[in-house]
């Protein structure tokens, strides 16, 4: 067992409601490196990222995830959190009676009467959430709040492996600057790794990571600089990937 | 019926332990300081009914046939809102009562802490049949809890409960009843009440606890021009309870309001019928229904009946009403933050009967907020 990967996906195929959408994927992470994965929408990026939470409509029908060597396949999603991963969510629900302030007390394992310490409300303030701590989570919330507060909660769980899905879709600029600057700060204070998930490519303009890939029909593609990638994705498309990966693989055959 | 008048207290810290320990559960405390007056009924016999002396001026507080003895015009205030043939039950408390409360809040009177009165059943078996009468006069404004009750340790006792209240005008009246009743329980309370002119009647039903058989519908009469009156109702129903429970409000004076919510949860082989009716009988009156349901498990059902009846052109009555399952992506959002699936469960039914929704002054709200605290909703 390799120490140095934290997420090792092995032939892994996803279905929902009977429906495969991923087929047997590979993918792997060293720890602190963090990926942005590009995919044209239908692809199954979100899919991954909600089969590595462990959200129970996404089936693995076949194949196996670990996290830190660790096989978390069949642990339940609260299992997974304790053993440090987190996730933004791209459409979190609306509960009525549950406060904002009620989970960021469950993220920090903190009892209801028990007061935040000040570095957290230095970071609530710092991402525009403080006059939403007495809101019911998510109820009326605009797309930008929507995303504020999801990272606000991802990043209290003090997370090894952050995953981010579309938080640049349905964003105002300065929202997702702010998170993006949190997101970046987190990740190089704490060495975690993040697999940020992406399709308008919009919050390459707001972090720096250095390695990105593509997932294109269960297959995750070309492994270099998103810059560049993003580049060529803009300019010949998503298609473009497979028959370039199919050169590479000839030209290293 | 047995009137036990030796059996009286000096004090509810007098009461025994475990009894002190249960009436808490409905909102009724021993701590008589943090309430303007007590009152308690006992089986069949008022064993206690004290007002603080700084609210000595402001209210009366006593048992209701004591009451008919003492206050000549009292009488004139039975049977006026609860017709006495409307059924067997009325029938029966008609018949034979063991008396019930007498709370008489007087003119302009301001009482800024709660009124608490309980109805406990201790003697299994028993069928506890009282008759209660609230008089809020012209320009007072109270707030009571009553808690209606069995002793943990039987595990039936029924109750007939009539009220009659009379909220005149300009008087504003808050009136929580909490209900934690023993599991093979029937229970029948039949309730009126009559608003006045810019008068203000806001009622609040808690029942949390498994019961038999509980049936009740209370008919509100806003006949005073701009009368209010609001139904809140929150309904936790586990372990084969039956209840069907209702509100109703009669929209007779001009630009008279009514709101109407419930929010209902059942759970194991449980039924509950929530209904809510809206009669409008002015054109110039609004009101608004809202009933919600939620049904935890597969073996129990749950059916809202909202109803509207407008009898005049230019009312306006409306109503909503849903009942469904809890929403699984809601369940795995909140594992997502580290609980485990009983507790984001949990989380999600507490936040399901959040009262915040009812808009209660602080005070009332915390109180309710804490009698809901000590139930357990885990799943």
């Amino acid at each position: 067992m390799n120490n140095n990967i934290i997420l090792d996906i092995q032939n892994l195929t996803v279905e929902i409601d009977g429906k495969e959408i991923l087929h047997n994927l590979n993918l792997r992470i060293p720890k602190s490196e963090s990926y942005v994965l590009f995919g044209p929408n239908g692809s199954g990026k979100s899919t991954l990222i909600n089969t590595i939470i462990g959200i129970p409509n996404y089936k693995v029908v076949k194949g196996k995830i670990f996290f830190e060597g660790k096989d978390i396949t069949n642990l339940p999603v609260d299992e997974r959190i304790k053993l440090g991963i987190s996730m933004a969510f791209q459409n979190p629900p609306e509960i009525k009676g549950v406060k904002l302030l009620d989970i960021i007390k469950f993220c920090l394992k903190k009892k209801n009467e028990e007061n935040l310490e000040p570095e957290h409300y230095e970071l609530i303030e710092k991402l525009n959430l403080t006059s939403f701590l007495e809101r019911n989570i998510n109820v009326g919330f605009s797309g930008g709040e929507r995303k504020r507060s999801e990272v606000l909660q991802m990043l209290l769980l003090r997370p090894k492996l952050v995953l981010l899905d579309e938080i640049d879709s349905g964003v105002d600029i300065v929202s997702l600057r702010l998170i993006a600057q949190e997101v970046q700060r987190y990740i190089e204070e704490s060495g975690a790794t993040a697999l940020i998930i992406t399709h308008q490519g919009e919050i390459l303009n707001h972090i720096f990571i250095k390695r990105a890939c593509v997932l294109l029909d269960s297959t995750i593609y070309c492994y270099a600089d998103p810059q560049e990638i993003f580049k060529t994705i803009k300019q010949v498309g998503f298609e473009k990937c497979v028959e370039c990966q199919k050169r590479v693989c000839e030209i290293d055959g | 019926m047995d009137e036990n008048k030796n059996n009286k207290i000096k004090s509810l810290k007098d009461l025994p332990h475990e009894i002190l320990d249960s009436i808490i559960t409905t909102g009724v405390i021993g701590e008589e300081d943090e309430r303007s007056g007590s009152f308690l009924h006992l089986n069949q016999s008022t064993i206690y009914s004290r007002i603080n002396k700084i609210f000595e001026n402001k209210v009366v507080m006593m048992d209701t046939k004591d009451a008919i003895k003492e206050i000549s015009w009292v009488k004139d205030y039975l049977w006026r809102l609860v017709d006495k043939d409307k059924d067997e039950f009325t029938r029966r408390v008609s018949q034979d009562w063991s008396g019930g409360y007498f709370i008489w809040i007087q003119k302009n009177a301001k009482v800024e802490i709660p009124l608490q009165s309980c109805l406990l059943i201790t003697d299994k078996n028993l069928e506890q049949r009282v008759h209660n009468i609230i008089i809020a006069e012209e320009g007072s404004d109270a707030q009571i809890i009553t808690g209606c009750l069995t002793h943990p340790d039987i595990d039936k006792g029924d109750h007939l409960g009539i009220s009659e209240i009379y909220v005149k005008d300009n008087a504003k009246l808050r009136f929580s009843m909490i209900h934690h009743w023993a599991k093979k329980s029937m229970v029948r309370p039949r309730t009126g009440i009559e608003v006045g002119n810019n008068a203000e009647f806001i009622s609040n039903y808690l029942s949390l606890h498994p019961v038999d058989d509980v049936q009740m519908y209370p008919v509100a009469h806003c006949n005073g021009i701009n009368s209010k009156t609001v139904f809140n109702t929150i309904i936790y129903a586990e372990n084969h309870t039956h209840i069907d429970v209702g509100s109703k409000v009669i929209l007779n004076g001009k630009n008279s309001r009514a709101n109407i919510i419930s929010r209902n949860i059942s759970k194991n082989n449980s039924n509950v019928i929530a209904r809510g009716k809206l009669i409008a009988n002015t054109p110039t009156c609004k009101g608004h229904l809202e009933c919600m349901g939620l049904l935890l498990d597969g073996e129990t059902k749950m059916e809202a009946i909202p109803e509207l009846q407008v009898n005049v052109e230019g009312a306006e009555l409306s109503h909503e009403a849903a009942v469904g399952k809890i929403a699984e992506n809601e369940i795995y959002y909140l594992m997502t933050r580290g609980l485990s699936e009983d507790e984001a469960v949990a989380v999600i039914i507490r936040g399901f009967m959040d009262i915040g929704i009812f808009g209660l002054p602080k005070q009332l709200n915390d109180e309710i907020k804490n009698i809901m605290n000590r139930k357990d909703f885990g799943s």
